[in-house]
């Protein structure tokens, strides 16, 4: 099998950068506490925190890396790349019908019509759930999941349970959110092998019918838009 | 690669544990190698998708289940910096440039980071190439086994279903990882009935829907 690292052999390769790893925490603090490359200490948050510190600054000091990049990278994804963006997006297509058929012929070009880039969302598809179709998202090899729309994925998308049971168990899984599918509805299961992202446009709820396009992009929730929730009135005061 | 990191169908792994309000990062640190990683990945060659998602399956199956999700990232990351010829195993050991090393130019300013953080680079490719399958054709998912990287996975190899869409035509992960060329191919989406892959526990009306490329199919 040819791999891309088959001068050094990646797992002996591995082995090395992780002996090199407790090298780049000595160099950035001298006399901190080195833990022997294969113990269950390498793995505990304190002594991450210190080994990607250090990595940084090797990569900062190479003139490879800016740190104001980094800094600009994570406050994207803390503040404006996230589900409220999935949820305007679904918000629309509830309230005005012609929006609902154009995300889902083409959900790129919808996207774009609530001003996100075309590029961002090129390769993405809507799923339309109703009463009689049950649509969820699951990345059973690895983690794709629909982010520009939704932001970077919760840890349980990304957890063995759920990857290894959503496609064998999507019903069990889905009781466990608290969705409970009829029998007669049909289930389907997206797995994101390829680079098409997909994502779910829910059911719009019962009673919402009074309620404005905000209001009802507020009621979306993250995991609606991956299947493994409806969206609820909640607590929401609806106008007579 | 039949890996660990395939996970369809297994059983064993523990309840799914859902976080309410889930914050986009735990750590600091999970945030700079998540933002390390967009950089570095400008850079292409080992860095570019298919290869990194080959780099995280080869990890020993232990250091798979056991790590966490950025903590596998960043442990990618100390091999592919080296050997993507960004430092030297030198300089990983003592944290610093080895001395009179030239300064590196910036890979992704401050300035650039607004055009690019919340674009995709599109797997999607212009060539003219022949679909060998059609829309609403009876098809089945190759009884194969390739070492390397591949997006089929084991769970549905051998099962047959039926193409849903002709999604066009996409670079080919499974050279693409290896840096054996992109090898462009048209892609569907495939229709698997539950009962086809797990027999009849599952619900007649459950189905599994998966994206496959030419050379992962074959006519029923």
């Amino acid at each position: 099998m040819s791999r891309p690292y088959d001068s050094v052999g990646r797992r002996g390769f591995l082995k090395t950068a992780a002996t090199g790893a407790a090298g780049v925490v000595a160099g950035a603090k001298p006399g901190a506490a080195q833990a022997p490359p294969d113990s269950a200490q390498q793995v505990v948050p304190s002594d991450l925190t210190l080994r990607v510190k250090a990595l940084e600054s090797l990569l900062v000091d190479k003139g490879l890396v800016d740190r104001a990049a980094l800094d600009r990278i994570v406050d994207a994804f803390e503040t404006k790349i996230g589900p409220r963006n999935g949820a305007r997006v679904v918000a629309r297509a509830w309230v005005d019908p012609a929006y609902k058929t154009r995300l889902l012929a083409d959900a790129a070009t919808a996207m774009e019509e609530l001003g996100f880039h075309r590029h961002q969302g090129e390769d993405i598809v809507a799923l339309e759930n109703t009463s009689k179709i049950h649509n969820m998202v699951v990345c059973t090899l690895c983690s794709c999941y629909p982010w520009p729309l939704l932001g970077l994925p919760p840890v349980w998308y990304k957890s063995a349970p759920y990857r290894s049971r959503a496609v064998i168990d999507p019903r069990g899984v889905l009781k466990e959110f608290g969705v409970d599918i009829n029998a007669d509805v049909e289930v389907r299961v997206w797995d994101s092998t390829s680079e098409i992202r997909y994502f779910v446009l829910p059911e719009r709820p019962h009673g919402s019918e009074r309620l404005d396009e905000e209001a009802l992009a507020a009621l979306v929730t993250r995991d609606s838009m991956l299947g493994t929730a409806r969206v609820t009135l909640g607590a929401t005061q609806v106008p007579a | 690669m039949n890996g660990v990191h395939d996970m369809g169908g297994m059983h064993g792994m523990g309840p799914i544990r859902h976080e309410p309000d889930e914050p986009t990062f735990h750590e600091r640190w999970e945030g700079r190698v998540y933002a390390l990683s967009r950089v570095l990945r400008t850079r292409g060659g080992l860095w570019n998708l298919d290869a990194n998602r080959h780099g995280l399956e080869v990890l020993p199956p232990v250091d798979y289940v056991r790590m966490s999700y950025y903590e596998k990232w960043f442990a990618l990351m100390l091999t592919t910096v080296v050997a993507a010829g960004d430092v030297t195993q030198a300089e990983v050991q003592t944290g610093s440039p080895a001395a009179g090393s030239p300064r590196k130019a910036v890979l992704v300013t401050p300035e650039a980071v607004s055009s690019m953080v919340d674009r995709r680079a599109s797997a999607r490719r212009n060539a003219a190439v022949v679909p060998r399958f059609k829309a609403g054709q009876r098809v089945r998912a190759r009884n194969v086994h390739p070492p390397g990287h591949t997006r089929l996975p084991r769970y549905v190899r051998g099962r047959s279903g039926v193409v849903l869409v002709d999604r066009g035509v996409f670079l080919f992960p499974d050279t693409n990882a290896h840096l054996r060329g992109e090898k462009p191919q048209h892609l569907y989406s495939v229709r698997f009935a539950a009962r086809e892959i797990w027999g009849e526990q599952a619900s007649p009306r459950d189905f599994v829907h998966l994206d496959m490329w030419d050379d992962y199919l074959q006519p029923v």
